[in-house]
C-alpha cells in the first residue's frame, strides 16, 4: 500500500472484476514504514479531542477520595474500589455485565458508523498517533523522515534516532507505570518505584507494558491493526450496507485525472484530481479510492485531506465522506431507527445496563444469605416443638467491623430465636458465618413449609440492614 | 519423511495381503523419528531421576527427586511437604491451645469453637455418623429387616435437646471419652403381660399432649399409673418420670423416644429391658472412645483434643445445654441409654 498505483476500480460483480480485484489487492506487510502526513481539519481536531480521553488513563489513578484512591482495582485483596463503592468478588457478576455492555456498545457503534473505536479511541491508534507526532517533531515531515531512514548513519541521524527512541521509551515507561497504579495505591507505588522496591509482579507488569507499548506503538503500528487485533477481524460482521463509513464517491470522482488549467477540470473528468493527498495522510497506508478495505480504521483523516483539496479547486466538499454503501450505490437510504441490527445490539446493551444499575443499587453494605440446614430439615425437641437450624452468611462491605443483631419477620407464632442473644461481630471486607436456631411450638405450625424472613441489622445503626427470606420446615401434615 | 515410500517392487512387504491387494511395506521410520524415540526413552530415565514417579524409600525417607537443574531443586512432593508444614504451623497455634482447655472454655471462645467445628465435622463423619447418622440425625431402623428389639432408633439423635446423661459440653465430652452403657432390667418376669400393657399405655400418654398431668388425670390409664408407681419404675425414672441424669434414665414425659415410641415398641422395651442380658433386650452401647495404657499414653483412635472437638461439634447441633441452663429438661445422651422409655 505504500506505493499506490493508479488502477481502474474493479467492476464489482462482473467476472472480469474478480481478476481486476485480485490485481488490485496489495497487502501492506509493513516492509516500508508509513510516514503519514499530518493535515489540519475537522476530523484531525476530533481525533485529538477523543484521544485525550486517555489522559484519564494516565492521571485518573491519582484521584483521592476520603483519603484513599478513588479508583482502585485491588486485585491482590480481591476488591474494587470506585469512590465510595467497594465491589467484592460476590458482585463480580456485574463485571461480566459490564464487559457485555462494553462489547455491545462497541457493536452498536460499529453497526452505525463502523470502526469509530479504531479511528478515534483505540489505544493502538492513539499511541501511534502520539509516537508519530514525536517522530515528526524530531525527524521532520514525512519526506524528511523517508530521506533520513534511507540516509547513511551519521552523527545527526544517530542523534535524532537516539533522542526519538529515548522519548518513546520514556512514554512507554510512563504508560507501564500508569497501568500498574490502577491496581495498587498510586502514591505508594511511586514511592516503591523511586526506592527500587517493587514486587516481582509489579516489575514484571512494568517491563511487559513498557516493552509492549514501545514495540506496538513504535514499530508494529498499523500492522497491529492489520494482523493482531481481534476486533479488526470481527468488526466487518457488524457492518452492513446501512453502516456509514469513510468512502470515496466513485460516481463523482471518476474518471480521475490530473488537474490542468489551474483550478479547472477538463470536461468528462471526475472530481478526483489524483493528488494522492488522501493516501499520504492515511495512517495505515490505504488508498480509500479502492473501496472499503481491511486496512481502513475509519479515522476520517482522508476526508480532511480531500476536503482541503476540494476547497482549493473550488469543488464541493465530500468527495470522500461518511456514507453508507446504500447511499453510494443509489439505493434508498434508511433512517437510523430502521436499522434492525443496531436495535438488537442496543437492546442487549440496555439489558446489561439495567442489570448493572440494579446491581449497583442492591450492593448494600451488608449482604445476607441464610441457608437452612438440609439434614435434618427439622428436629423435634423434648417439649414437642420443632427446631430449624440456619447458617447465616453475612458479608460486611463497609470498611469497619460491625456488630449485627438478628431479627425475624413472619414465620410461626411463638417462635423463639436461639443464638441471637448477643450481637454478632462481622469483620469488614469478608463474609462471616454463624448459626441461628428457630424453635416453634408445633401447635402453631400450619404448613409443612412456612416462609420466614431474617433481617440482620447494624446494632449501632438499624438503618443498615439486610434481609433474606427462606423457609421453616416442619413435619408433613 | 522417508523417501522410499510407494516404490513398488523395490521395497519388501510384510508378506500379508488383505483384500486382494492391500499389503504392508517394510519401510524404516525416518531417522529424525527414530532419534526422537531414542531421545524420549533416555529422557524418561533422566526425568524419573528429577521427578520420581513411584515412591522409593532411601534410608527410611522417600527419594524426593533432584528437580530440574535451575529450578532450585523444586519438586512437587517437596512443595507439598512445605505447604503441609505451613498448614501444620497454622493449625499448631490452635491445637496447642486446645490441649489445656476444657470443652466449655473452647466453646466460649468464638474463634476456637469455629475452628474445632470444622475438624469436628470430619471426625464426626468418620467415627460417629455410622450410628448417630450424618449430622447426628439418628438412624431409624424400620421394617422386616430388623428384629423387633432393633426397631426404632439405633443410636440417639444428637440435635435435639433431650439428653440422657446431660447436654452440657463437658458432659458430652465425658460421654464420648468414657462411653455409656444403657441399663434397664427386663420386666417379663416381674410384671404380668396385662401390667406391662397398662404401664405402656400410661407411659405413652405421658408423652402426649398434656403430658404427665393429663395422663395422671386420665382414668383410662389409671391402671398403668398404679403399676408405674408401685413397681420399680420410679426407682430409675423418678417419681416425676423425668428420668435421672446421673444414671442416664430417660425422661418419659417429653416427646422424644430413645428407641421406639409406638405402643408395641414401649412394651418391647419394658418387657425385655435394655442391655439386660435377655436375648430380646434392646442394645444401647456407646463405646469408650478414649483409652490409655498404664503410662497414660493414649491408645485409642481418638485422643483428648479430638474428643473435645467432637463434644463442641455435637453441642452445636442445636440441643446443647448452657452451663447455667436450668436442669429442666434432661435425658437422653449421645449414645448409651439405660432405662429407655
Ligand atoms: S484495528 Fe484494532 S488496534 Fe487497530 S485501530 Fe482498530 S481497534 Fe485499534
Ligand atoms: S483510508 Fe481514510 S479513513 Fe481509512 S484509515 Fe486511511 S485516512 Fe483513515
Amino acid at each position: 500500500m505504500s506505493e499506490p498505483v493508479k488502477k481502474a476500480p474493479a467492476e464489482v460483480g462482473s467476472v472480469t472484476g474478480i481478476y481486476n480485484e485480485h490485481a488490485e489487492w496489495s497487502t501492506n506487510l509493513g516492509d516500508a514504514t508509513i510516514h503519514a502526513k499530518r493535515m489540519p481539519g475537522r476530523f484531525r481536531t476530533l481525533k485529538y479531542i477523543t484521544e485525550s480521553f486517555w489522559l484519564i488513563f494516565f492521571f485518573g489513578a491519582y484521584l483521592r477520595w476520603n483519603g484513599k484512591q478513588a479508583l482502585l482495582l485491588d486485585v491482590n485483596n480481591r476488591q474494587f474500589h470506585i469512590f465510595n463503592l467497594t465491589i467484592l468478588p460476590q458482585d463480580i457478576w456485574m463485571v461480566s455485565l459490564l464487559l457485555l455492555l462494553l462489547a455491545m456498545t462497541l457493536f452498536a457503534v460499529t453497526s452505525v458508523a463502523s470502526r469509530v473505536f479504531c479511528g478515534y479511541f483505540c489505544f493502538q491508534t492513539a499511541w501511534v498517533d502520539l509516537f508519530t507526532w514525536i517522530e515528526g517533531k524530531i525527524e521532520g515531515n514525512p519526506n524528511k523522515r523517508q530521506k533520513l531512514d534511507a540516509a547513511p548513519w551519521n552523527a545527526d541521524k544517530i542523534r535524532r534516532k537516539v533522542f526519538k527512541h529515548l522519548i518513546w521509551l520514556l512514554i512507554s515507561l510512563f504508560t507501564g507505570i500508569s497501568f500498574t497504579i490502577w491496581f495498587v495505591d498510586a502514591f505508594a507505588y511511586w514511592h516503591d518505584l523511586v526506592n527500587l522496591n517493587l514486587s516481582l509482579m509489579e516489575i514484571a507488569t512494568l517491563i511487559a507494558f513498557t516493552l509492549g507499548t514501545y514495540l506496538l506503538a513504535g514499530f508494529m503500528r498499523e500492522q497491529a491493526c492489520l494482523w493482531l487485533c481481534p476486533y479488526a477481524r470481527i468488526q466487518a460482521v457488524m457492518a452492513d450496507s446501512q453502516t456509514i463509513l469513510p468512502a470515496y464517491d466513485v460516481a463523482r470522482g471518476e474518471p480521475r485525472g490530473k488537474l490542468r488549467n489551474a483550478g479547472k477540470t477538463v470536461a468528462q473528468q471526475g472530481d478526483c484530481i489524483d493528488c494522492f493527498q488522501c493516501v499520504q495522510v492515511c495512517p495505515t497506508g490505504v488508498d480509500i479510492r479502492d473501496g472499503q478495505q481491511l486496512g481502513c480504521i475509519t479515522c476520517g483523516l482522508c476526508l480532511d485531506a480531500c476536503d482541503s483539496v476540494m476547497d482549493k479547486i473550488g469543488r464541493p466538499r465530500g468527495l470522500i465522506r461518511y456514507a453508507s454503501l446504500d447511499e453510494l450505490e443509489g439505493r434508498p437510504v434508511h433512517k437510523l431507527y430502521q436499522h434492525p441490527r443496531t436495535w438488537v445490539y442496543v437492546s442487549i446493551l440496555l439489558m446489561a445496563l439495567g442489570g448493572i444499575i440494579y446491581g449497583l443499587n442492591h450492593l448494600g453494605t451488608l449482604t445476607l444469605r441464610v441457608e437452612p440446614e438440609r439434614q435434618p430439615l427439622f428436629v423435634r425437641m423434648s417439649d414437642g416443638s420443632i427446631q430449624n437450624k440456619y447458617t447465616f452468611k453475612v458479608l460486611n462491605k463497609t470498611d469497619n467491623d460491625l456488630s449485627v443483631i438478628v431479627k425475624t419477620e413472619g414465620g410461626i407464632k411463638g417462635q423463639q430465636l436461639i443464638g441471637s442473644e448477643t450481637p454478632k461481630l462481622i469483620a469488614h471486607g469478608r463474609a462471616s458465618s454463624f448459626t441461628i436456631f428457630v424453635k416453634a411450638p408445633e401447635e402453631n405450625i400450619q404448613k409443612e413449609i412456612t416462609p420466614i424472613e431474617f433481617r440482620v441489622e447494624n446494632a449501632d445503626n438499624p438503618g443498615m440492614a439486610a434481609e433474606y427470606t427462606t423457609k421453616f420446615t416442619a413435619p408433613a401434615r | 519423511m522417508s523417501d522410499n515410500h510407494n516404490s513398488a517392487g523395490g521395497v519388501p512387504t510384510t508378506g500379508h495381503v488383505w483384500d486382494d491387494d492391500l499389503a504392508d511395506y517394510i519401510n524404516q521410520p525416518p531417522k529424525w523419528w527414530m532419534l526422537g524415540l531414542t531421545a524420549s526413552a533416555l529422557w524418561v530415565v533422566i526425568y524419573w531421576i528429577m521427578y520420581p514417579a513411584i515412591p522409593i524409600a532411601i534410608n527410611g525417607t522417600f527419594f524426593q527427586g533432584v528437580g530440574l537443574p535451575g529450578s532450585g531443586k523444586w519438586t512437587a512432593i517437596k512443595e507439598l511437604a512445605e505447604d503441609q508444614k505451613v498448614l501444620d504451623d497454622v493449625r499448631g497455634k490452635w491445637e496447642s491451645k486446645l490441649k489445656d482447655m476444657t470443652p466449655a472454655a473452647i466453646l466460649a471462645d468464638a474463634d476456637l469453637s469455629e475452628y474445632v467445628t470444622r475438624s469436628g465435622k470430619v471426625l464426626f463423619a468418620d467415627n460417629c455418623a455410622a450410628c448417630h447418622g450424618q449430622n447426628g440425625v439418628g438412624t431409624e431402623q424400620k421394617g422386616a429387616k430388623f428384629a423387633v428389639r432393633e426397631q426404632g432408633l439405633m443410636a440417639p439423635r444428637l440435635n435435639d435437646d433431650d439428653w440422657l446423661y446431660g447436654g452440657k459440653v463437658d458432659t458430652i465430652y465425658e460421654t464420648v471419652a468414657g462411653g455409656r452403657q444403657g441399663m434397664m432390667v427386663a420386666h417379663k418376669d416381674s410384671l404380668t403381660a396385662q401390667q406391662i400393657d397398662d404401664v405402656a399405655h400410661y407411659v405413652k400418654a405421658m408423652s402426649e399432649e398434656g403430658g404427665k398431668d393429663k395422663a395422671d388425670a386420665d382414668s383410662a390409664v389409671a391402671a398403668g399409673k398404679k403399676v408405674f408407681a408401685e413397681s420399680d419404675c420410679t426407682a430409675c425414672h423418678g417419681a416425676d418420670a423425668k428420668g435421672i441424669q446421673a444414671m442416664g434414665s430417660a425422661n418419659l414425659t417429653d416427646k422424644i423416644w430413645r428407641f421406639d415410641g409406638s405402643l408395641e415398641g414401649i412394651k418391647q422395651t419394658i418387657t425385655y429391658g435394655v442391655n439386660s442380658g435377655d436375648a430380646n433386650a434392646r442394645v444401647a452401647i456407646m463405646p469408650q472412645w478414649l483409652k490409655k495404657d498404664e503410662q497414660g499414653h493414649v491408645v485409642s483412635k481418638l485422643d483428648e483434643v479430638s474428643i473435645k472437638k467432637l463434644a463442641v461439634y455435637v453441642y452445636k447441633f442445636g440441643g446443647g445445654q448452657k452451663e447455667d441452663a436450668p436442669a429442666a429438661v434432661v435425658a437422653e445422651a449421645p449414645a448409651a441409654t439405660p432405662a429407655a422409655k
